[in-house]
């Protein structure tokens, strides 16, 4: 293993060489550009073969990897923000048409007014497009999920996109020290398609119309599909930590001195603040959600069924219901449990404003004197 | 009906259906080594009701405005898999190609890509009832653009897409028309003759949306055409050429064939008489 001190994008962008796309799309966005720039570099420099398209608008460039993902090739992109909710309507069609495209998505604020710093609004509202939803807390993480990503997309009990979320600036541009692999081995095998491909020998209708009862059964399959991926995730989680040395706790959650009574829960690259108040406190610890969607509901009972207060920080907002979706969906799942913790909710970093380890230690402390189902903005 | 069709009976285009035939057309000049990348739209909701499939060619449908950008990315996939003769096809109608579509149509041929664009033009919106789409002609009646007491229909004139895609410097650009297949196919034959990007825009009438008998498709067609309506013609590298010679039946015959111009008077049509000869003049009387 070698450390070399990267940018988050650069990072990725030699993972994303690592894992020989065939077809990349782009259209630039900030934050997402460096990602853009970096693997633009590598093609120019013979590091990376593959047929580059340069679009001319987020909503091509996902339409342009659909093509080549539904023509049976291994392909990628990587958006941001207003580009990510650009690609909406193409997004349901790639999930929907069982496409295992991997796009890294650097999180930025969604307008209006707008914004190009992180939160999560452009991610989190993309959730029921049936792609599955991967969450790095680090530059080390980005990179190993990227790889993972390929991995489980083209797994053929899932065969779905993947969005590789990162935090925009505060991942993307700043520099960690991380190990790329100097070669990944047969880690992801050469793709070879046997449900999508565009060949004239072999003709094959690809995205056609359904009445109601077809397509009522092929989304149903959708949905059970996703929600099995958890066990493609946590298998391919296990290989890589052999294989590597590292995992993303056991694919689906990560978990950081989580046998004290509170538990503070978050995704992304604020879970290193989350890591510090815990080092500094002996009450709390840490939840770590790593796999969005799927959303690993039974993880999650098992990570928070003895606690006595849960704390969810997140970077969203489902707005018309004062809070974050998090701790939404985190609610609704302890609702099966006899006992159930308190659970407070704190939508937090909106717009790229800091989140200070003060202000975090200071719900943690006031949370005895909260109602359950209290929600917090910090600002 | 030819069983040896790449297109496969059973589709449920309406009776008298010009882009159908436009594509029986298309596909008789093409063979079979093609990828067809479909725009949402009439041919693709009646020819693809899963689990069946009209296509004996590689096809495929994502949404109405990326067929173009689909076909780019089909395009390069082939060419990342060492195949760089499968001819791949962007293909739609006048809203998903000329409208909600064009964005991508026109960074298709921006790029360059070796991608053959076809436009089947039914003049309106007709999957979704009727609707005008900036490729229906001047004053004509569509259920968002209805002749009334004080309207007189569509106000805009016709949107000129070949010479939009002649300023993206095209290769080759043509206009055709079903009721002149061979001309068709010796355009789409040329096209996919040439490297590069492409573009036929093919005059499909829709008897259900223009209002005439479903056996007048082909005549109406040819009306078009003799009528200066639609001209056929091709542009080779900026070269523009007729390939046929409008008979100049008066434009009349054309618009009293069909009743989205019913409400058009004797006056109204001389007038429209004199913009076609003006139109028509400007473009190959030089």
């Amino acid at each position: 293993m070698t450390l070399n001190v990267l940018e988050g994008s650069m990072a990725v962008a030699e993972s994303v060489r690592l894992c020989n796309p065939d077809v990349i799309a782009f259209y630039p966005i900030t934050p997402q550009t460096h990602i853009a720039q970096e693997i633009a570099t590598l093609i120019a420099d013979g590091k990376l073969k593959c047929q580059h398209i340069e679009v001319e608008s987020e909503f091509s460039a996902l339409s342009a990897v659909i093509g080549s993902s539904a023509a049976g090739s291994r392909s990628y992109t990587a958006t941001s923000s207003q580009g990510l909710a650009l690609m909406h309507e193409v997004l349901f069609a790639a999930a929907g048409m069982r496409l295992p495209i991997v796009m890294n998505v650097v999180n930025r604020a969604l307008s209006a007014p707008i914004n190009i710093w992180n939160d999560y609004q452009d991610s989190v509202s993309e959730r029921d497009t049936g792609w599955i939803q991967l969450y790095a807390e680090t530059n080390q993480e980005a990179v190993d999920l990227t790889i993972k990503a390929f991995r489980i997309a083209e797994d053929k009990r899932v065969l779905l996109p993947i969005m590789v979320c990162m935090d925009g600036f505060f991942l993307s541009h700043t520099m960690e020290p991380v190990d790329i692999p100097k070669s990944i081995g047969n880690f992801i095998p050469k793709y070879k398609p046997t449900h999508a491909y565009l060949d004239s020998k072999r003709p094959m209708s690809q995205g056609t119309f359904a009445y109601p009862k077809p397509y009522n059964t092929l989304r149903h399959e959708l949905s059970k599909t996703i929600d099995k991926s958890n066990i493609v995730i946590r298998e391919v989680n296990e290989e890589f930590s052999k294989k590597f040395k590292r995992s993303s706790g056991n694919g689906l959650i990560d978990t950081y001195k989580n046998d004290r009574k509170i538990s503070i829960i978050t995704m992304g690259s604020l879970a290193g603040n989350l890591r510090y108040v815990v080092n500094k406190r002996d009450d709390c610890g840490l939840l770590r959600i790593v796999s969005f969607r799927p959303f690993p509901k039974c993880d999650i009972i098992d990570a928070l069924k003895d606690k006595e207060t849960v704390i969810i920080f997140e970077k969203d907002i489902s707005l018309g219901t004062s809070g974050g979706s998090l701790f939404e969906e985190i609610r609704s799942a302890l609702y099966s449990l006899d006992k159930k913790p308190k659970i407070i909710g704190v939508v937090c970093g909106i717009g790229g404003v800091d989140v200070k380890t003060d202000d975090i230690e200071k719900i943690i402390e006031s949370a005895d004197t909260m109602d359950n189902g209290k929600i917090v903005w910090l600002s | 009906m030819d069983d040896k069709s790449l297109l496969a009976p059973g589709y449920s285009t309406c009776a008298g259906c010009g882009p159908a035939i436009a594509i029986r057309t298309l596909l008789e000049a093409t063979g079979e080594d093609i990828v067809i990348c479909n725009a949402t739209g009439c041919i693709e909701v009646t020819t693809s009701q899963y689990p069946m499939t009209s296509w004996k060619v590689p096809w495929i449908h994502v949404t109405f405005e990326n067929a173009a950008a689909v076909a780019s990315g089909v395009k390069e996939a082939l060419i990342a898999q060492g195949n760089d003769k499968t001819a791949v096809i962007a293909l739609g109608g006048d809203g998903g190609m000329l409208d909600i579509g064009f964005q991508a149509v026109s960074g298709l041929w921006e790029r360059g890509q070796d991608v053959l664009v076809i436009c089947y033009d039914n003049e309106a919106y007709m999957n979704t009832g009727i609707q005008r789409s900036g490729s229906t002609p001047w004053r004509a009646s569509t259920t968002t653009t209805p002749s009334g007491l004080v309207s007189k229909g569509k106000i805009q004139w016709k949107k000129d897409v070949p010479a939009i895609a002649v300023a993206h410097n095209l290769p080759y650009v043509a206009t055709a028309s079903i009721a002149f297949p061979a001309d068709l196919k010796m355009k789409i034959r040329k096209a996919l003759s040439i490297k590069g990007p492409k573009y036929v825009h093919i005059h499909a009438p829709c008897p259900v949306g223009w209002y005439f008998e479903s056996s007048k498709t082909v005549d109406v067609a040819k009306l078009a055409v003799e009528s200066k309506m639609w001209s056929l013609f091709e542009i080779i590298d900026g070269e523009k050429t007729l390939t046929h010679k409008p008979k100049g039946v008066p434009v009349k015959d054309y618009l009293r064939a069909q009743k989205r111009f019913k409400h058009l008077t004797d006056e109204d049509i001389d007038e429209y008489q004199k913009r076609v000869d003006a139109s028509f003049d400007k473009e190959f009387k030089k």
